[in-house]
């Protein structure tokens, strides 16, 4: 398979996460999207890596990988928060910073 | 036979985005994206990304998912419209997803990389092997690993100042 085909299918995945993210109101699902951007970046780094033959973009994915732990850690810690205070779970009604 | 493996990666992957954005309900949610994320591992695999793929299926399939489906499971099944009523984000939002993708694949296609229309150079054993990435990891990139340690201890204690309960809070 021609690496060109791996990075459509990144650009595929990032384009229906950043839709998703568009789209979506729960917080939850809008980190899933977040997810679903940082696996296609994932994805191209992988198939540069492979097509110069390099590892060193797979160290890359990896530093993406802990990075999106961190990410949803924290993401889901404001989550629980958020339910925690009976705040409602729509980013719509959450628009501004103090709660 | 590589195709084909390919093609089935690929529609596990896509099946499991858009199953993600789709469901109405999050757990539900949650569970495709671990479709996706299995499939995406099996790609990686196909990219000799074998560490790569494992730490995929390890940690992100396993214990990040096992935190989403907690949290989904704790504040409950929010149904939620999937379409809001702002006006026109119904069809402005999928439009730009749309002319993202467009964009994206111009770039991919237009470049001048001539390496990316083959498969990629011959590599030898060991590529993406552990003792491969863990050799760089901890020579070339040892500050990066470093970095992302303290990145995951903010991280952890961020976590837990943000989730513990206040005095008086009712739990």
């Amino acid at each position: 398979m021609d690496i060109t085909w791996y990075l459509v299918l990144s650009a595929l995945l990032f384009a229906i996460g950043a839709g998703g993210v568009l789209i979506r109101r729960s917080p939850l699902v809008i980190l899933l999207c977040l997810e679903l951007m940082l696996n296609a970046g994932n994805l191209a780094l992988l198939a540069f890596a492979r097509a110069n033959g390099d590892q060193e973009g797979q160290i890359f994915a990896l530093v993406v990988m802990v990075v999106a732990a961190c990410e949803v850690v924290v993401g889901l810690g404001l989550i629980v928060a958020m339910f925690r205070r009976k705040l409602p779970l729509n980013v719509d009604d959450m628009r501004e910073l103090r709660g | 036979m590589e195709e084909v493996a390919f093609f089935i990666g690929a529609i596990g992957a896509l099946g499991g985005a858009i199953a993600v954005i789709a469901l109405r309900n999050p757990f539900y949610s949650v569970l495709a994206l671990v479709v996706h994320l299995v499939a995406l591992a099996g790609l990686f695999l196909m990219l000799h990304a074998e560490f790569v793929a494992a730490a995929q299926i390890v940690v992100y399939a396993g214990a990040v998912m096992v935190l989403y489906v907690f949290v989904a499971a704790y504040v409950g099944g929010v149904e939620e419209p999937i379409w809001e009523p702002i006006p026109g984000q119904r069809f402005l939002a999928p439009l730009l997803a749309i002319a993202l993708f467009v964009e994206l694949s111009i770039a991919i296609l237009g470049t001048a990389l001539t390496s990316l229309e083959s498969e990629g150079p011959v590599i030898q054993d060991g590529f993406g092997a552990p003792a491969a990435i863990g050799e760089l990891m901890l020579e070339k990139f040892l500050i990066v690993f470093e970095a992302s340690s303290l990145l995951l201890l903010v991280a952890a204690v961020g976590a837990i100042v943000l989730a513990a309960r206040r005095q008086g809070e009712p739990g």
